[in-house]
């Protein structure tokens, strides 16, 4: 058993990366560095109004005087921020009328990725913002979703298009000061997406984005807004992947969610960017600030799979601040190799007969170190707040971490918070029991923790629930221990 | 169908089965008694595979085969099916889908199309008729939560449903009411065709009441050290083993 163990290790340490393919189009960026020219320069370049370009310097001002964070359980390199590139979008000479038009290289990449860019999406019933490095290439859906009075854009042309919204919302979820990655995103974000449900409309298909680097020496840093108005419903999926480089890129995005009284909303996160290679070189740094803020009724729930990223540094959170309001937390994070996640999530507590569900699912194997950080707290006004955290652990070799910090605040003597956690290992007993049956060692380590997982994986939409399972079995190939 | 000769097998240092001889042939039912550490449960480990253990001499003949070349995926695959005595849990996984995977491993194995979804569902209602098992149980997860009895159900169901030519239960009847006992035990009776052979490990007489075996083997000390037929379990239940230990310890 043991030497079987190694050889899968070892095939699961040299398994590829199956994203890792740079697609060849022509790329427009700016220098490497950051200074207030080069934000004027992407204000300009994005021919953005002068009230976008003044918060954009009054944010990279507060960045000036920020510190970087080193409080998460994470072995971070030095970042040269005046390394990275912070501007680079695909050369088009022209707007696009129809798929024909988009560049076919671009078409390919995106097919390999399997994104659903044409007609099928019909089929599959969703509407794809891709963004490739920086610039939203297409949408696609928007005239069925504009009937229903949906907006669903690029950050860009809501900037442009939906002024009076973008200045209501944007920065009132996470405003720049919140963090240095919030404060840096909010000064050169490039694009991202937009999407506005009216009142009591329910979003007749499901929203997605596509994220992916691709240009090299370039970070990307996306802003995601989402408003839900009163008694709206959407569900809301994002994916990302990126091509395998030897330098570590820079991902720093917001995704800010304002659901308001009585809507509900559900955002699904499949994260799969280039994870670097099995000595740690290279690999996607993800550092990542999400945030929802529920009004009167209102319901957010976030489920994540992580299994990408070199290091991953996110918290996608709930503020309840309306009474009756309610939040979920699913995640499953897998690190492999030398990968490192420090992920969890906040709930806080402030409008009475508030709920809140925390499940957490990490899986640490080769030489990773995976860590769960949350914090539930319960405002003294909070009445009746509930909570339930379950935080589970499963170890696949003995070189790897896991790690849980789970932290609680309670200021109310009528909440009632639960916390539950377990650390397990996958058994020989678990694998000889299997391998009898007649699976393979590496379908059986497959199977486990799909099973382990399936409590997550159960709050995905069905298509991605089917890409996150066989994810988490590629990315896990034969890890035994 | 099986040929086991001076089988010897250890776990880190210590030596456990001694230089096992054995033949099964299809049709037959073996049962294999013996005290408790005498290495029952290390011989059917060693047999289906399991790499905790080191098989330091001896062959194994299976179908014409080397044995011991085999991984464990493979034995199954060519029809061996070990009854576990502790069965462990999977959570999280279906035991539905856990047994489909398993049948289209086989039949992959044997250059079958995995069986459609209505297919599958028919053969797991019929097979699990056989032991009774609550339809119920074949939706919640492997094992999870199951009592004693239903995991010791659950095994014959899985026997069922891959229908091994050679089937090695380990002390299936351990633990079981009486119930139950005539449940599993009639189950496996009902399994058994002229082509294929199985073999029962067991510490109690009263199993075989339901699967009468053709030879009773008495393992100590990681050796068969006496045969005989059904009628030497009735003798073992009644005198115990020390008769024969006494007469193993002159020779």
């Amino acid at each position: 058993m043991e030497n079987e163990t190694k050889n899968i290790l070892q095939e699961l340490e040299t398994s590829d990366y199956k994203y890792g393919f740079v697609s060849d189009i022509e790329t427009e960026t700016i220098g490497r560095g950051l200074s207030e020219e080069v934000i004027r320069l992407i204000s300009q370049k994005k021919e953005e109004p002068e009230w976008m370009l003044e918060r954009r310097l009054k944010a990279y001002r507060h960045w000036l005087t920020l510190k970087h964070p080193n409080w998460a359980h994470l072995d971070i390199p030095e970042i040269d921020f005046q390394d990275v590139i912070y501007y680079a979008a695909p050369k088009q000479t022209k707007k696009l009328n129809s798929m024909d038009e988009v560049d076919p290289e671009l078409k390919r990449t995106f097919d390999k990725l399997g994104i659903p860019l044409e007609e099928q999406m019909a089929l599959a019933g969703v509407a794809v913002d891709a963004v490739m490095d920086s610039v939203s290439v297409k949408t696609t859906f928007r005239d069925t979703l504009a009937e229903k009075g949906i907006i669903f854009c690029s950050m860009s042309e809501a900037i442009k298009e939906h002024p009076e919204l973008i200045k209501k919302y944007l920065g009132s979820v996470v405003p720049y000061t919140d963090n240095f990655y919030a404060a840096l995103n909010a000064a050169v974000f490039s694009d991202g997406s937009f999407c506005y449900i009216p009142k009591g409309v329910r979003c007749p298909m499901e929203l997605s984005t596509y994220f992916r680097i691709n240009a090299e020496g370039t970070g990307q840093f996306e802003r995601t807004l989402i408003v839900a108005d009163e008694g709206s419903y959407v569900s809301y999926l994002e994916g990302c992947t990126a091509p395998r480089r030897d330098e570590n890129q820079l991902h720093a995005a917001v995704v800010e969610i304002v659901v308001e009284k009585d809507a509900d909303v559900k955002y699904s996160t499949v994260q799969n960017w280039y994870p670097g290679d099995k000595e740690g070189k290279g690999g996607i740094y993800n550092f990542v600030t999400k945030r929802g803020l529920c009004r009167e009724g209102a319901h957010l729930s976030w489920t994540q799979v992580e299994t990408g990223s070199a290091i991953t540094w996110k918290y996608p959170s709930c503020v309840l601040l309306g009474d009756n309001s309610s939040g979920e937390f699913y995640s499953v994070a897998m690190t492999n190799n030398y990968q490192q996640a420090d992920t969890g999530t906040k709930m806080i507590h402030l409008g009475r007969n508030t709920r809140s569900r925390i499940v957490s699912k990490g899986i640490s194997a080769g030489k990773s170190q995976n860590a769960y950080r949350g914090l539930v707290r319960v405002s003294k006004d909070a009445d009746n707040a509930r909570n339930y955290s379950q935080c589970d652990s499963l170890l696949i070799g003995d070189k790897c971490g896991a790690h849980t910090f789970p932290v609680m605040q309670c200021s109310n003597p009528t909440a009632v918070v639960e916390h539950e956690a377990t650390t397990s290992k996958i058994s020989e007993e678990q694998l000889f029991y299997c391998n009898q049956r007649g699976l393979s060692t590496e379908d059986a380590v497959g199977l486990i923790v799909n099973g382990y997982a399936r409590e997550v994986l159960q709050q995905l939409p069905m298509e991605f629930a089917v890409e996150a399972q066989k994810l988490l079995a590629i990315s896990l190939e034969g890890s035994v221990g | 169908m099986l040929k086991v000769e001076n089988l010897c097998a250890s776990v880190g240092d210590k030596q456990i089965l001694k230089g096992i001889n054995l033949e099964v042939k299809a049709g037959e039912v073996h049962a294999i008694m013996g005290p408790n550490g005498s290495g029952k449960s290390t011989l059917a480990s060693v047999l289906a595979g399991n790499e905790k253990f080191t098989v330091t001499d001896g062959k194994v003949e299976y179908e014409g085969e080397n044995l011991l070349e085999l991984n464990v995926e493979e034995r199954s695959r060519k029809g061996l099916f070990l009854g576990f005595q502790y069965p462990v849990e999977i959570p999280g996984v279906t035991m539905a889908n856990f047994m489909k995977i398993a049948v289209n491993e086989q039949r992959k194995a044997q250059g079958l199309e995995p069986l459609t979804a209505a297919e599958y569902l028919k053969l797991m209602r019929e097979k699990s008729a056989i032991v009774e098992l609550d339809p119920k149980l074949t939706s919640r997860a492997v094992n999870e939560g199951f009592s004693g009895g239903e995991k010791k159900k659950n095994e014959i169901f899985q026997m069922a449903m891959l229908n091994p030519k050679l089937a090695i239960l380990d002390e299936t009847d351990s633990g079981l009411d009486i119930d139950a006992l005539r449940i599993v035990a009639t189950g496996v009776t009902r399994l058994k065709r002229e082509d294929n052979a199985t073999v029962v490990i067991t510490h109690y007489q009263r199993l075989l009441d339901y699967i009468v075996p053709d030879y009773v083997h008495v393992l100590y000390k990681g050796r068969i050290i006496y045969t005989g037929d059904k009628s030497l379990a009735l003798k073992l239940e009644k005198e115990g083993y020390d008769w024969l230990i006494n007469d193993y310890k002159e020779e």
